[in-house]
């Protein structure tokens, strides 16, 4: 669960990033958060995951009170986000496997989970057949699966994906995006930021509109239809 | 998933890391090799010159000279309670006739003027060898107080233009290996950031994905001690070479018969450790700073 209570967002140079924002996101909803260039998006995910903390206001992100979480905290409340990002942020030495892996171990994951884990999640993505792969080996939507398989593969309660379908074609992109929506069906909360119109309005799902940011709506349905706050 | 020291891992990546990213790592030890033979070569310099001075101060000795109204019996019965006397290490007992020999062996022999002299020209005496040369105006005076003693001879001037000499050096080496170690730490912790500039996308990951600062940074710090013990067995192999080549060159070429040289396999392991030591913590310490950085995500 997120909640974004008022909060208020002002970089080092002057910028105001965001200006007294609310937003609650339940438990496994699929969101999609929309909205220009400089709207104020890419903030809201770098407070999600802690990246940067808020001028004002108070955060919650799966039980973690963000406005005064401590750095030993962090690490744990990222367990329980898995993020995607639009260059797929893959580690071009490791294979499609080692990727996985890689993750596991981050957080501490023992041999035996690893070989439970990674084979399901990669067969969830559709990718059981390429673990051996190198991302260079990889179509871009391939590409795109494994980060989101490695993003999956630490269980998190919620996948955070930023531009998840910024780098592909359209059929690729709902491909994607189809994966996302099975991946929310079975029970994580899913939190995409896009640009996509076209593809946002395909899906019948809650949509948040930011710009010079401010919230100025939400509500289901798609992006251009969407109730005004 | 339960949090847990993988030492197997950590171990795993570190040396994987090494051969992942070859030319820094090569880099990087060949920074640890020559900060480690220029901090070693000033250290010899060091040890080398204190044991040339260790030599000079041994052969500065005081004279003690006995009451000419006591036999040779009583003479040289006083050894005991000269030798009680704090700072005293080595009492050698000249009696009157031998200073007398070895006088006129000096100074023109028999047939020089000196050989009408009478046998008991001279006094008994003592050569006296102290253990710290620092305090030799203080052993001078406690010598004198002892009864028998008729005057004691020390060349204190010299003594104290020994200590001040060894001060000296051994400060100017001290801080030179000081900064030397600052400079090392400082080239090897930017060598090392190069090498984890290509990693950060990696770091960032382990980050996002929930790693622990503790666990990223284990792995560097394999890398580190593996990349420090390699340049510290590399550069004392080195500096044995390049140390028997100059003690080569110092005896052969000198007329400095004063210095005298330490043998580097009596110095060997003290050197291996001291290197390994540094080398290590060099490599260490130029991991976790060269990585703090990319740990802010």
């Amino acid at each position: 669960m997120i909640r974004l209570i008022d909060v208020y967002k002002e970089y080092e140079n002057g910028t105001k990033a965001l200006k007294g924002v609310n937003l609650r996101i339940d438990d496994g909803e699929f969101v999609f958060l929309v909205g220009p260039s400089g709207s104020g998006k890419s903030t809201v995910l770098k407070l999600i995951t802690a990246e940067i903390a808020p001028t004002d206001g108070r955060l919650m992100v799966n039980g973690y009170n963000l406005t005064n979480i401590t750095p030993k905290q962090v690490p744990h409340m990222r367990r329980t986000l898995g993020v995607i990002f639009q260059d797929f942020r893959l580690i071009e030495k490791k294979t499609v496997y080692d990727n996985l892996s890689f993750a596991m171990r981050a957080i501490g994951a023992s041999n035996r989970e690893l070989r439970r884990r990674i084979p399901y999640v990669l067969q969830l993505v559709g990718l059981e057949q390429k673990g051996n792969r190198y991302p260079g080996q990889l179509s871009g939507g391939e590409q795109q699966r494994v980060a989101i398989a490695r993003a999956l593969v630490n269980n998190p309660s919620m996948i955070i994906a930023d531009e998840p379908t910024g780098n592909l074609d359209p059929q690729r992109s709902l491909e994607i995006m189809m994966l996302l929506e099975r991946i929310n069906e079975l029970g994580t909360t899913v939190l995409v930021v896009t640009h996509e119109k076209n593809l946002v309005n395909r899906f019948t799902k809650r949509v948040v509109v930011i710009e010079n940011g401010r919230i100025i709506s939400d509500g289901m349905g798609g992006y251009y239809n969407v109730e005004k706050i | 998933m339960s949090r847990r020291f993988d030492a197997g891992y950590y171990v795993s990546e570190g040396v994987h890391s090494i051969f992942t990213h070859g030319f820094m790592s090569f880099a990087a030890v060949c920074m640890i090799v020559a900060c480690l033979i220029i901090m070693g070569s000033f250290s010899l310099l060091a040890v080398n010159l204190d044991n040339t001075l260790g030599d000079l101060e041994n052969e500065n000795e005081m004279i003690v000279y006995i009451d000419e109204t006591l036999n040779l019996g009583q003479a040289q019965a006083m050894k005991s309670t000269l030798a009680q006397v704090d700072n005293v290490s080595q009492l050698t007992f000249v009696s009157r006739q031998q200073a007398l020999a070895d006088f006129k062996a000096k100074h023109g022999g028999e047939n020089s003027v000196m050989a009408d002299l009478p046998a008991d020209a001279l006094r008994d005496r003592y050569r006296v060898h102290v253990v710290d040369i620092e305090k030799m105006a203080e052993t001078k005076a406690a010598l004198e107080q002892v009864e028998g003693v008729g005057d004691v001879n020390a060349a204190t001037e010299i003594a104290d233009g020994f200590v001040m000499v060894r001060n000296i050096a051994t400060g100017v080496a001290m801080v030179l290996i000081g900064i030397l170690l600052v400079v090392s730490l400082f080239i090897i912790a930017n060598t090392i950031k190069l090498a984890t500039f290509y990693r950060r996308e990696e770091i960032a990951i382990m980050k996002m994905c929930g790693a622990t600062d503790g666990f990223i940074e284990w792995p560097f710090v394999v890398e580190g001690i593996l990349l420090g013990l390699s340049g510290a067995l590399i550069a004392f192999f080195a500096q044995w070479g390049l140390y028997q080549l100059v003690a080569k060159l110092a005896i052969q070429g000198n007329g400095l018969s004063l210095v005298s040289i330490v043998s580097y396999s009596s110095m060997a392991p003290t050197i291996l450790m001291v290197f390994c030591a540094v080398g290590a913590v060099i490599g260490v310490g130029g991991s976790l700073v060269a990585i703090r950085k990319f740990l802010q995500v």
